[in-house]
Parts: C-alpha cells; structure tokens; sequence
C-alpha cells in the first residue's frame, strides 16, 4: 500500500487539507460541547449563523481575491438564496416529499437562482472596473433589497398571484395563501437550517474553491487579476472567466442565503441583513481574513461574529470596542511601519535564534 | 404646478447631496480612497449644531460655524489616526478601516447621544417665498440650501485653480510622487484635503437635517452612500461632476418618489444609476481610462 507522506505533499494540498481538518475538528469540539451541555444557548443559537457568513465569506472572497473585483452587492445575492429558497420550501409545504428531500431541493434553487443572478448582473457589471464596479455591484445589492420589500406573491386554487403593490391587488380567493408579504417578507418557513448542514455546505464551498482556483480556469482568473491586458494578449477569454468567477462566487453566496432562511420564521429583508451595511460587513471578513485566503476568511467570519457577543457583558460600550478592535487590527496588519515592527519582532526569528544558539 | 413643486425639492435634496459629494470626490481624487466615514462625520456635525442649539441656546449660526470647525479637526484627526499609516497599504485596507471609523463614529453617537432620535430644529426660521400667487410655496431652507451648493462649488473652483494649495491639490492628485519632487508638502495637501472635505460635510449636514430634522446615530449613513453614488454618477474626482451628479440624483429620487412609487425611489435612484455607468463607464464627466500596455 502506499503511505502518504504528509511532509512530500505539496503545499496547496496541505494547505487545504489543513483548512477542511480545522472545520471537521471545530465541528467535533462544537458537537461534543453541546452534548455535554458546556455550550451556553446563545453561542447554540450563534453556531448556524457563524456557518452563514463563513460561507458567504469563502464566496465573496473568490470574487475579491481571486477576481480582484470589489463587491459591494454580495447581500443582494444571499437575499436572492433566502427568498428563492423559502418561497419554494413554502409551496412544497403540503408536498408528499419528505423533509430532507425538500430541503435539499430548497438549497439547489436558491443557489441555481443566486447564479442566475450573479451571471446576468456580472454581464453588465463586469465591464466597469475598480471602484465603478464597486458601485454598481452596491446599487445591485441595494435594488435587490428595494424590489423584494415591495413584492407580494400569493397562492389560492388559480394559481400564482403576483402584485408589486399591495395584498390586495393580489385578487386571491378567500382560502388563498399569501406567501411573499412585501415587507413583511416570508413567515413560517420550517428551522430546518441545523450546523451539521452548515458545516457540509461549508467543506461543499471550500472544495469548489479549492477545485476552481488549482484548476486551469482558476489561474485564468488569477492571470485576469494580475494583468488584465496580458492575459488577454496570450489568448484568456475575459469575459467568460470573469463571469465564471461572479456566478459561482454568487451562488456560494446564496447557500449562505438559504440557511439564513431556514434559520428564521420571518423572513424580510431589512437593510441590516440585505442591505449594503451586510455587504460591507461580508467585506471587513474578507479583507481582515486575507484576500486569497479561504482559511483566514472562515477565521475572521467566524471571531468577527462571535465578538460582540463575546463583549455582550459590557453592554453599551461592545460595538465601540469593536470598531476600534477592527481598526487596530487593520493598521497592525496592513501599515507598512506595523509590518517592518512584525518582521523585526517575529516569533518565528525568535525561536529559530534560540535554536541555532542552542546548536553551538 | 405640483410638478414644479416637486422639480424644486428634488433640486434642494440634490444641493444636499451635492455638497457631501464634493466632499467624497475631493479626497477620493487627492487619496485615491473611499472614505466611507464621511456620512459619520456629517451626523457628527449635526449633533454639533444640535446640542449647541438646544443646550447651550447659542446663536444659529454660531452652532454652524462650530459645527464646521469640530468637523474639520475631526476630519483631520480620522486622517491622520487611521488612514495616513495605510497610505502606501492596499486601497481595500483603507476602505476597511474607514467602516471601522463610520462604526466608531457611529456607536460614539449612540453612547453619547443614545438611539432616539432628536427632532431638529431648523436652522433657517425665515417666512417661505411664495411663487405664483401663493401656490408655488418655496420654503426658505431649500433657498439656502441651494445658495450654499452653487456659492461652495464656486468657491472650490476658485480655490483650486487660483490658490497654490488647490494647485498642489491637483498635483498630487495626478502624481504623489511627483509632487513631492517639486516642493508640494504631500501629508499637509491630504490633511487640507481632509479638512475641507469634513468641513463642507457639516455644512451638508445642518442643511440636511433643516430639511429633515429627524436626527439618529444613523442619519449620515444612506445620505452618505447616496453622495457616494452621486460623485460617481457625474465622475469621481471630478468638481463640477459631483454638482451635476448631486442634483441630478435629488432629481430623481423625488420624482421618483412622487410620480413612481415611494419604496422603490432608492432602487430607482441605483438603477439610474447602472445605466449611466454602462453607457459612460468612468460617470458623466469623469476622464476616460487610459491605459499603457
């Protein structure tokens, strides 16, 4: 038999292999945590939440790191995942297919409808570049939002109802079932979001990124982001990889959608969590994480959540400390003054010194 | 006569939105950044005006020109704290930072001032013009507010093809480095930059919440994302495109609102948006890309 040798693996392996281990063990200890009930309910109720926003992070980070295009429209997406995804869980409701089934269905639309989205907002968006894409991608995300508070989609014995109005321009029957409710959005869907579903759909997301980026279109992209022009010049369609980026990069960012969904009974789409203050925050997780790195975007989605919880017993004073947290966190990682201190005081160097003396 | 009616608040949301955008564009040209704190430092000042206003009983106008000049300190403090360390870092670094700033901002506001909101009273208490007999009432805030956009833009012009700041201004927009080589002091251009630009986003402010005088943590966030919008719609970098994208913007989002439908004026504003971007990819009078291969 063949023994694999971690040490002769080759880096990208390792690497990935290091971040699929990291997620399996966190899951294992949050698991055994639970069962032996050491895990107080709020951090219960914080598990799917920190699976949401790893896994739109893994997303956006595809698009930012990978692309090198800034999106400031990644909610628009999610909201496309949740309001698909819910909409179809609510009409299957009386359906003969079991539970898990129905979900699983839930998770594929809201995805297919989340690249859908992305590809034919990537058409048009793709063109513009820099801080004009930025901008576009923003009103995007922010029409997305606007145009699900004002939709109203009912059911009855006809059919489909469909109004931008109001419920009663509906024109449903007595018995008939509103599903959407304009801001109101959509109430009843099942709790079906749990963290092991989470969890696959985050070890699902890595592995299409990690697939995507070692593969030959991954470094087309790569080539599209490090010189535009010259990766044109030796033959890259453009346009096809960049839209390729854009959609599975949206699509990832619909599964997050679809457990947020089916993490809530009321599902509406408030500027908090659809709109570009959601975008903006998917964003400090990418940049704070490092762009490019799939692991660091896990990391920082994952403390980033978990920090104002964590400082919930100072009250008033918790978001404060986390910007000012955020903004130390930016300038000790990205100043060039902070990186020369870290270089010159690594930890690394330092035990290396103590080594080599201790040869001698 | 209601469509003039319209036509005129549009025009006054749009100078609101055109002062801020001056504001966005002048540090995005010099700093090559988004400083997303600038709708924070807008409702810094109208907390300003507030509580000098009501608390203090000082004179209007006093409480504005306060208001400017904690702006102005605040705006070169932000500068100087947060973003001059990441000058040479990657721009997407300094946009994190600068959310961390806009929620430093903010949650400073909430602790000091607390989530309520405060109705604000307003700062202009002269009697409404009356057009056409009495039924084209013009009320005296968006007289002034219109007043203030075209005398600020005006006098930006001025500035910055007259003074030898605002020619320093624009050589280290178009080459730091360069600049630097010439005698241009680069770090005090950037902290003028900075001053000016929170300076004006006060005035924004007191003249936006005259107009809507309700006043939260929040208030500067979405006038600050639509400013945002507005200097890119009339090209970023670029002052006149910042007047022209405001008031266009205004425009829109109150027609919008009047004739089309309420909840959909900010998707209408976006759309409008989008599409101007994809017939004149760099805004309405922003300078093409060149690029060198």
């Amino acid at each position: 038999m063949k023994k694999t040798d971690f040490k002769k693996m080759k880096e990208t392996t390792k690497n990935q292999l290091i971040t699929y281990a990291m997620v399996v063990i966190v899951y294992i200890i949050a698991q055994i945590m639970t069962a032996t009930g050491s895990l107080s309910s709020l951090m219960q109720g914080l598990l799917v939440p920190l699976c949401i926003y790893s896994i739109v992070a893994i997303g956006l980070n595809l698009c930012v790191g990978y692309l090198g295009e800034l999106s400031l429209g990644h909610a628009g997406f999610m909201c496309v995942g949740a309001f698909s995804s819910a909409f179809f869980t609510r009409c299957m409701e009386d359906s003969a297919l079991p539970e898990g089934l129905r979900f699983f269905f839930a998770i594929v639309i809201g995805i297919l409808a989340a690249a859908l989205f992305g590809f034919l907002i990537g058409i048009p968006v793709l063109r513009l570049r820099g801080d004009y894409l930025a901008i576009v991608t923003l009103a995007f995300g922010e029409i997305i939002k606007n145009v699900v508070n004002v939709l109203y989609i009912g059911r009855d014995a006809e059919g489909f109802h469909f109004s931008m109005k109001d419920t009663l321009s509906l024109n449903m029957a007595e018995d008939g079932d509103i599903i959407i409710n304009g801001a109101k959005g959509i109430t009843g869907t099942p709790h079906q979001s749990t963290f092991t579903i989470g969890v696959i759909l985050i070890l699902i997301s890595l592995f299409v990124v990690f697939n995507l980026v070692n593969s030959r279109s991954g470094r087309a992209i790569m080539a599209i982001r490090d010189n535009r022009i010259a990766a044109e010049s030796v033959g890259i369609n453009i346009t096809k990889f960049k839209l390729m980026a854009f959609t599975i990069s949206a699509a990832i960012a619909g599964a997050g959608g679809v457990l947020y969904a089916h993490n809530l009974a009321a599902l509406t789409a408030l500027p908090d969590n659809f709109g570009y203050n959601m975008s903006i925050m998917l964003l400090v997780f990418v940049v704070l994480g490092g762009m490019g790195s799939f692991r660091g975007s896990i990391i920082s989605a994952v403390l980033l959540t978990m920090l104002p919880e964590l400082l919930r017993g100072l009250s008033d004073y918790r978001m404060l400390i986390y910007a000012i947290v955020l903004i130390a966190m930016m300038l000790f990682n990205w100043a060039p003054k902070a990186i020369e201190w870290r270089e010159q005081h690594s930890l690394k160097d330092f035990i290396k010194a103590k080594r080599t003396k201790g040869v001698q | 006569m209601t469509f003039l009616a319209h036509l005129i608040n549009g025009v006054s949301l749009g100078s609101i939105y055109a002062i801020i955008a001056l504001g966005y564009t002048m540090v995005y040209g010099i700093a090559k950044m988004l400083n997303f704190a600038h709708g924070d430092v807008i409702m810094i000042g109208c907390y300003v005006v507030f509580t000098t206003m009501s608390g203090m009983n000082l004179h209007p106008l006093l409480a504005v020109v306060l208001s400017v000049v904690v702006c102005t300190v605040l705006g070169i403090v932000i500068e100087k704290v947060a973003y001059k360390p990441l000058r040479k870092a990657s721009p997407l670094a300094v946009l994190i930072t600068a959310i961390g700033v806009s929620y430093l901002l903010q949650n400073l506001a909430l602790l000091i001032f607390g989530a309520a909101s405060k109705s604000f009273s307003s700062i202009v208490t002269l009697p409404p013009l009356k057009l056409a007999g009495g039924k084209l009432p013009i009320s005296s805030v968006t007289i002034v507010t219109v007043i203030a956009c075209l005398v600020i833009m005006a006098g930006l012009m001025i500035f910055i093809k007259k003074t030898k700041a605002g020619q320093a201004m624009l050589a280290v927009s178009e080459d730091k480095e360069a600049a630097q080589l010439m005698g241009v002091n680069v770090n005090g251009t950037i902290s003028l930059t900075f001053a000016i630009g929170s300076g004006l986003a006060a005035i924004a402010g007191v003249l936006l919440c005259s107009a809507y005088p309700t006043l939260t943590p929040y208030t500067g966030s979405m006038p600050g994302i639509k400013a945002f919008t507005a200097a890119v719609f009339g090209g970023i970098g670029s002052i006149p495109g910042a007047f022209i994208g405001g008031i266009l913007l205004g425009i829109i989002e109150i027609l919008g609102r009047a004739y089309i439908s309420s909840q959909l004026s900010d998707a209408i504003v976006f759309a409008v948006l989008i599409l101007v971007l994809l017939i004149k990819p760099t805004g309405i009078l922003g300078k093409p890309i060149h690029e060198k291969v």
